[in-house]
């Protein structure tokens, strides 16, 4: 019986497989967005020291370094997870695969669930490699932060972005010549209203509403307090629970949207490749 | 398994252009600025059988295909694979069925093997079993061992073209939809094509649906053969059958090509466009 679990399981590490030969063959381009990706980080976190030359003694350079290499790091994770979930309908609709994976016996769960579990392991490869060069560069002492703590509040954090990402991956599926650069609105929306680089509070109060709902704005917190403040699990649940709780909203939500979106595509005849 | 494989039934779909009003007329026929692709088409196909689909561009054989392959959902009537409903219940379809089309779509950057790979696993093949069975079938078909491993952009697009055939056998399919298999493919390629056409039906059981735009390729695979036009099947029979439908003139036996001019009014071409 195909539907079995088994087969399911094997059907969703083809997602896995697959993205792990498409980084392979296109290892020369993950090469240059890793090394754009560390110096955008080394960039943003250089503004730490930068602002203490500027502000004078009363401004502590290396607190705020930290608390600038957690923005850019958490938002590369959370930031990636999102496009390789958007890019790949992306590609797929470029490369006209797209029937072919939607004509398979499986379900949207199943595509998702591979498609997402490798967004999640190269992002934190991807961002891993990024930490090591910073915290070199840097010097930067983590050992009294709470590494543990700052690693779960990501995961938390993880399965809402996964859920977005998958509503975003309806625009590329829809319109296959602008969909992956209409993603970005949603990306930069998150990325002004979560207190990426500064705190929320300096937001305009309905943007500091806005913020409530983005998932990023638990995860940057709760992660600063980890490695900031080595705050203890205790005082990260506050974070990690509404984070947790829009993932688990956001995921089956993205699978409905998509379901919708896979719909109106058949209906209308979108998925057919133009060009 | 049933002996009818492909039941259709006054299946309609209608597509709308855009930019224009999508209203319909008050008789219920499409307004302007929507087109019929496929108009109320009823047929069945036999378990076993070749079933050719020829057509003039535009007349709605590929919007067929992929109302067959669950690509589309029709707008009325319905489809029926070996007894599953192509929209109530989707994946019992897909578990039996597999399609080529004739833009070879693949992961260029990808090499044969790691796209059909991703094609086997995808429909539940054991990674070990799927890497024997891809070798087997790219030798089969011609493929050169040292080009299994190389990205798809370097194959001439014939060679692409097989590899999506290949694809399409790994499943082992009861139900394969050939989109124009063959169209654009050199001779030699095309000969090689048909020939596993046959053997895919002597050796598996397979029934095929084959849309093509050569008239020789369908007289000489297919067992019965619907020609559509406008999104209508204006004819369907035999080759033999077909061609008694026209007058022979000055003493020649008319051709299946005769055939399809004097009942559509139009030439071929082998452009998409639906």
């Amino acid at each position: 019986m195909f539907a079995s679990t088994t087969q399911q399981i094997r059907a969703s590490y083809a997602f896995v497989e697959r993205n792990a030969y498409l980084v392979k063959r296109y290892w020369s381009w993950e090469l240059v967005w890793l090394s754009y990706s560390i110096a955008n980080s080394l960039s943003v976190s250089y503004i730490g020291l930068g602002m203490e030359s500027i502000g004078g003694q009363g401004i502590d350079g290396r607190y705020l370094v930290l608390y600038l290499v957690v923005g850019t790091l958490v938002w590369r994770y959370l930031s990636m997870i999102f496009y390789w979930i958007t890019d790949i309908i992306g590609l797929e609709r470029w490369e006209g695969t797209i029937e072919y994976t939607l004509m398979a016996p499986i379900h949207r769960l199943t595509h998702m669930a591979g498609q997402t579990l490798f967004a999640v392991i190269y992002s934190m490869l991807f961002t891993g490699v990024i930490l090591a060069v910073t915290v070199l560069l840097f010097k930067l002492d983590l050992s009294q932060a709470n590494l543990l703590g700052g690693t779960l509040v990501m995961l938390a954090g993880s399965l809402s972005f996964i859920g977005v990402g998958i509503v975003g991956s309806v625009l590329p599926l829809l319109f296959p010549e602008r969909g992956s650069q209409m993603t970005h609105v949603i990306i930069a929306l998150l990325l002004l209203v979560s207190g990426v680089y500064y705190p929320i509070e300096v937001l305009p109060m309905a943007l500091q509403r806005m913020s409530m709902l983005s998932p990023a704005t638990y995860v940057l917190r709760g992660v600063r307090a980890a490695l900031l403040e080595n705050a203890p699990m205790a005082r990260l649940w506050p974070d990690i629970w509404p984070a947790m709780l829009m993932g688990l909203a956001a995921v089956p939500a993205g699978l409905w949207v998509f379901g919708l979106a896979e719909r109106y595509a058949k209906r209308t005849g979108k998925l057919h490749r133009n060009g | 398994m049933q002996k009818i494989a492909i039941d259709v039934e006054e299946l309609y779909k209608v597509f709308r252009k855009p930019r224009r009003r999508p209203w319909r007329a008050r008789d219920g026929k499409p307004a302007a600025g929507q087109v019929v692709a496929v108009d109320h088409v009823s047929f069945q196909v036999h378990r076993r059988e070749i079933f050719g689909v020829l057509r003039p561009n535009g007349s709605g054989k590929s919007t067929l295909i992929r109302l067959i392959a669950t690509l589309l959902l029709p707008d009325g009537g319905r489809a029926e694979v070996f007894g599953h409903d192509v929209v109530r219940e989707p994946m019992a379809v897909q578990r039996l069925i597999n399609r080529v089309s004739v833009e070879a779509s693949f992961f260029k950057k990808l090499s044969p093997m790691e796209n059909l790979l991703y094609g086997a696993r995808l429909y539940g093949l054991p990674a070990s079993q799927a890497r024997v069975a891809i070798h087997a079938i790219l030798k089969c078909i011609g493929i050169e061992e040292r080009s299994i491993g190389q990205p798809m952009q370097e194959m001439s697009r014939g060679m692409q073209q097989k590899v999506a055939i290949a694809r399409a056998l790994l499943t082992r399919p009861a139900l394969l939809l050939l989109d124009e298999p063959t169209t654009g493919l050199d001779p030699r390629s095309k000969r090689e094509v048909q020939d596993l056409v046959r053997e895919l039906r002597e050796q598996d059981d397979t029934t095929i649906v084959l849309t093509t735009h050569d008239m020789v390729e369908a007289e000489v695979l297919c067992d019965r053969i619907a020609i559509m036009d406008s999104g209508k099947v204006v004819a369907l029979g035999t080759p033999q059958g077909l061609r008694q439908l026209v007058p022979s003139r000055n003493g020649h036996q008319p051709t299946l090509e005769d055939v399809f001019l004097e009942l559509t009014g139009k030439q071929l071409v082998s452009e998409e466009r639906v």
